[in-house]
């Protein structure tokens, strides 16, 4: 089974992440980028299905220059080629824009036939979550979304999806779109050998053109929602904090009826 | 003033919570009408016209929640073309968002998620978020199509504004692609008998630091009828089931009170909880990240103090 698994390139959650000033968009420049820890799970499940089934992983991007890092990443762990999808024109985009290029990625790199497309849950950036379930919209997938266990035998999908009221057991057929939680696996880190072969995979540089399609679906401009205000969220003030000398159960009891919630 | 629709969150006809925050909402923006899909529309009518629906279209084919979320997407599809909304209001659970991510592409729409506040504005309603694990507020509009706006509980203080509530049935044939990934087994959750995460108005939870033992946790959290959570590292290790999970992989909560317990307070905790109003740790390392998030915070060792504090409230409750 050849896989397709589409991954972001995100802002450091460890460091200092922002806005930028000029046009309020996720600040990409200013900090550290890797790829996607919930990707990683994507790429993981990728890599075992492909293994068992003895297909290729094609990982696929759509980012700036720098995103470029998140397809290496990919392809150490063992992905067998990258697709970067780069265009002056893609900064700023949101998620309906953004599941479209991506949409049209997939169908390039498949000759229009995707067999399995795979994701992450979501992005630790936007963390909104709703790319995957575009994706298949758009690419008229069966969605197999959430998953956190999951078993493909012969083109039959079957996957567990943990929701608020019970679990649910999900099936469907291949081509489909899956997406999967950081439940389902644990991520291989690079051998020293992944990392060495990763050099020669080769990775395709796309421009919307290559796509066919237009400056005028996407970006900022064209986005379907705008941002009218980011405001940096105060510090929390830190409060009283003390140490325990056998009346600290006491002094908590104390706090909470002071502040009304007894 | 326009129609604005309301996905109904509710489990075989029961409603949660988000609904009627849903049609409080739904009031500042237009005139709220809600869409029930699945069972027990009979029963939650009389609610939903209390909070405010003038309609209430039902599609109760058993499909629809049958199949995982393109069902619903169709479903909404065909009311937004029918109704031609200002908005479309849909909890903002994680069946709730990839139903708004599928209506948005169906109907060449904005969608916005996990919104904490929705507000009429100039030009459309404006919606508040908290972005970078809370760190910021970002307020938003849709610019294209209904604004399709995905609402986290707990977002509004319902009030009670009685409409027809009048039922109207919604005929939609669902398409061979929307059942393509059928539900083949629900197997309910083991019930705690306390409050749900994501609606209680106090969180206890519990991390690493409870070795596994999470009774003085679940003690404390009753005495106060709170709902229990837990940490990522309490969940891999088998501790608590992980739909109790605080945190970015887990459920965002923002509660009135969040206490966090044997928990060190990681980037990926605190975007689960880091927007409650007021937030209390039990640590026994006074370094732990999650006193820097503090209202009131102890540093001590949790099997001392929440027993002591459990016996205290409940002295104190009398
Ligand atoms: C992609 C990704 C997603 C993630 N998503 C989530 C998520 O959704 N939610 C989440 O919680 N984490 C998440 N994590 C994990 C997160 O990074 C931390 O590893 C996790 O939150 C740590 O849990 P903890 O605080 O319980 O454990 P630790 O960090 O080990 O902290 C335990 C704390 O307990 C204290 N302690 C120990 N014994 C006692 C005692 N007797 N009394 C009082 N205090 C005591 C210690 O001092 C320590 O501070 C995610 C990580 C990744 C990479």
């Amino acid at each position: 089974m050849n896989i397709v698994v589409c991954v972001k390139h995100v802002p450091d959650a460890q460091g200092d992440r922002t806005f930028t000033d000029s046009d309020m968009t996720v600040d990409r420049e200013g900090v550290d980028g890797l790829l996607s820890e919930l990707d990683e799970y994507a790429v993981e499940e990728s890599l075992k299905l492909a293994e068992a089934s003895g297909g290729t992983v094609t990982v696929v991007t759509v980012g700036p220059a720098a995103a470029a890092d998140a397809v290496k990443k990919a392809l150490q762990m063992g992905a067998d080629k990258g697709v970067h999808v780069s265009d002056e024109a893609i900064h700023g985009s949101d998620a309906p824009a953004t599941s479209l290029i991506l949409a049209a990625a997939v169908k390039k790199v498949t000759d229009g036939a995707p067999e399995l497309v795979v994701t992450g849950m979501a992005s630790t950036d936007g963390t909104m979550g709703v790319v995957p379930a575009m994706l298949a919209e758009r690419l008229g997938l069966p969605q197999v979304t959430f998953a956190s266990e999951l078993s493909v035998v012969d083109g039959k999908i079957t996957a567990k999806r943990d929701s608020d009221a019970s679990t649910e057991t999900i099936e469907a057929t291949a081509p489909a779109l899956i997406s999967v939680t950081d439940q389902i696996n644990e991520p291989r880190y690079p051998s020293f050998k992944g990392i060495m072969a990763a050099k020669k995979k080769p990775v395709e540089q796309w421009t919307l053109a290559d796509l066919g399609l237009d400056a005028s679906q996407v970006g900022l401009a064209n986005s379907w929602t705008k941002v009218v205000e980011v405001a940096k969220r105060p510090p929390r003030q830190q409060g009283e904090i003390i140490t325990d000398e056998g009346d600290g159960g006491v002094k908590l009891a104390e706090f909470l009826a002071a502040h009304k919630f007894l | 003033m326009g129609e604005v629709l309301i996905l109904v969150d509710h489990v075989d006809g029961k409603l949660r919570k988000a609904t009627a925050e849903l049609l409080t909402i739904a009031r500042r923006l237009g005139e709220p009408s809600a869409v029930h899909i699945g069972p027990g529309a009979e029963t939650a009518q009389v609610t939903l016209a209390k909070y405010g629906a003038g309609k209430v279209y039902v599609f109760d084919d058993p499909a629809a929640l049958g199949h995982l979320v393109a069902p619903q997407a169709e479903v909404l599809a065909a009311v937004v073309a029918k109704t031609n909304p200002v908005a479309v209001l849909i909890p903002s659970n994680s069946i709730g968002k990839e139903v708004a991510a599928r209506l948005a592409i169906k109907t060449e729409s904005g969608v916005i998620t996990d919104a904490v506040d929705v507000q009429a504005g100039d030009g459309g309603p404006v919606a508040t978020q908290s972005a970078f694990a809370g760190s910021y507020t970002v307020k938003s509009q849709v610019t294209k199509g209904a604004a399709i706006i995905a609402v986290k509980p707990n977002s509004a203080a319902i009030s009670p504004a009685p409409a027809a509530g009048a039922i109207e049935r919604v005929d939609v044939a669902l398409s061979d692609l929307a059942k393509a990934a059928p539900i083949t087994e629900r197997k309910p959750k083991a019930k705690s008998g306390r409050p749900e995460l994501t609606e209680a108005s106090i969180v206890v939870s519990g991390g690493r630091g409870t070795g596994g033992d999470f009774s003085p946790v679940e003690g404390f959290a009753d005495t106060l009828g709170a709902a229990v959570g837990a940490s990522r590292a309490a969940v891999d290790a088998g501790w608590y089931p992980h739909s109790n999970q605080v945190g970015q992989t887990g459920k965002q909560v923002s509660p009135q009170l969040y206490v966090a317990c044997g928990i060190s307070g990681a980037i990926q905790h605190r975007a689960g909880m880091q927007t409650s109003k007021t937030i209390i740790a039990i640590n026994k390392d006074e370094e732990a990240p999650i006193f820097e998030l503090v209202d009131f915070g102890v540093i001590g060792d949790l099997f001392n103090v929440l027993p002591q504090a459990t016996d205290e409230v409940k002295k104190r409750k009398g």
